[in-house]
């Protein structure tokens, strides 16, 4: 298939949208939200699609792009939550609709790691991109992703072995 | 304790597939000397494991038409992007300069009609192009991107599969308020996979799916969006790998997309016209 004619960067671009869900689903787990961060990323890519080079790995440049949108939305919600502090807190829903215990322990774990390590982590078990892909969409060095990818596999073994990092109790009023 | 120079990253890549095989077989050694180390990986690929399975259902998910319209064709889009420098696929111009009429078989009654004017890039952007083109240009389009998007879905391509084939006819035909049906393609090497329910400009339309031995998939999508155009000849558009043929015929809006030769597409594209185009 490496035979195959160039094709526009619309028709890649289109060709990544289920992975962008996929992986935006995974790392934010409540489906509208996701798909907001889907679309900003897509928003953003096209404006400066003359940045992108071609013959090089597209799906890997808009999870930087989507990186970069998370990051922006994060530090405005951070905003939001200051302004209006009473707000009552989303809760975060499940993403999937997944049946089997194994597949709702890993589910509820994944999001009590950090999510700088469910990131890369998700980057590499989910999306398959390399090491090296995951360092340039996440601006970190080689060293930090692999650190990060070992706790976090290291952190949800834990967890899926019956806490053997128990979660503090948190405080209900 | 082992001082064997596998290194925790080296799992880590053994676990992911990225080593070569001369250090994986390495690793591979070195697991089998070391049971810690073999019940770290194996709880890793299992992770692996369920991490997709928990997700990838959404790759399977009807994409929103909210995200679709986030790729914006070029052309229609230019003063979002003033310096972009690169060529757009999907311009109209080159739709226009891509659009040829293949009149296949004047004796059996086509042909192609000279009524449709290869639109100027100026007049698209003034506005003043007929409403019809437009359409034609956005048929094709649409149906480009629905291949594009659900062709290479290994696992669910459809919604619902040929093994139900009546039931999915007489589901997409309610969807659309018109009968439809799913052309027989046997005699050109296609067989039905399914279809599926798309959203278009103004309701829903149907994409059925094709494969033949090999496993190329070839995509027909049918909207009956189309009051107030006229009928037309088959009309080609490409798109990077995909080619399209399409046509409108009374309220219905065809068009054939695959990775596939121009001439064996055509080919194709008569065999759906007659079973269809005769109701």
């Amino acid at each position: 298939m490496k035979s195959a004619p160039p094709t526009s960067n619309e028709a890649q671009m289109l060709a990544c949208i289920p992975s962008l869900r996929r992986y935006a689903r995974a790392l934010i787990g409540e489906r509208t939200a996701a798909d907001d961060l889907v679309q900003d990323t897509l928003g953003r890519a096209w404006a400066r699609i003359a940045s992108w080079r071609q013959g090089g790995n597209m799906r890997a440049w808009l999870f930087g792009i989507m990186h970069n949108a998370h990051v922006d939305q994060l530090r405005k919600s951070r905003l939001a939550i200051e302004d209006a502090s009473d707000e009552e807190f989303e809760v975060p829903t499940r993403a999937t609709q997944a049946d089997g215990l194994e597949l709702r322990d890993i589910e509820a774990a994944l999001y009590r790691l950090p999510e700088e390590q469910r990131q890369v982590l998700l980057l590499v078990a989910l999306e398959e991109l390399s090491y090296e892909e995951v360092a340039q969409a996440l601006h970190i060095p080689l060293g930090t992703v692999m650190s990060r990818l070992s706790r976090g596999r290291e952190k949800l073994r834990a967890l899926m072995n019956g806490g053997a990092q128990p979660q503090p109790l948190r405080v209900i009023k | 304790m082992k001082t064997a120079p596998i290194s925790d990253s080296d799992l880590h890549a053994y676990v992911d597939e990225l080593l070569s095989e001369p250090d994986r077989a390495e690793v591979e050694a070195y697991l089998a000397t070391d049971a810690e180390a073999a019940e770290r990986v194996r709880a890793y690929a299992e992770q692996n494991r369920s991490l997709r399975e928990l997700f990838d259902p959404v790759l399977r998910e009807a994409v929103p038409n909210r995200l679709l319209k986030s790729v914006p064709a070029q052309g229609n889009d230019r003063t979002s992007s003033p310096r972009a420098s690169w060529t757009p696929g999907w311009s109209l111009q080159r739709i226009a300069a891509g659009i040829v009429f293949v009149a296949i078989g004047a004796a059996s009654g086509w042909v192609a009609r000279g009524a449709f004017q290869p639109p100027q890039v100026e007049t698209i952007a003034s506005r003043t192009v007929p409403a019809q083109s437009v359409y034609e240009a956005s048929l094709a389009r649409q149906a480009a991107i629905a291949h594009t998007v659900y062709s290479p879905d290994a696992r669910r391509p459809v919604e619902v599969t040929a093994e139900q084939e009546d039931q999915l006819v007489a589901w997409l035909s309610k969807r659309l308020g018109t009968r439809i049906q799913a052309p027989k393609l046997g005699s050109v090497g296609y067989e039905l996979i399914g279809g599926r329910l798309l959203p278009g400009s103004k309701g829903p339309v149907a994409q059925f799916m094709y494969h033949d031995v090999t496993g190329q998939r070839l995509t027909l999508y049918v909207s009956n969006e189309n009051a107030g155009n006229t009928d037309t000849g088959f009309l080609f558009a490409q798109e990077g790998p995909v080619n399209v043929f399409y046509w409108i015929n009374g309220n219905f809006g065809y068009a054939l997309s695959a990775g596939i030769d121009k001439g064996e597409l055509a080919h194709v594209a008569t065999v759906v016209y007659d079973q269809l185009g005769n109701e």
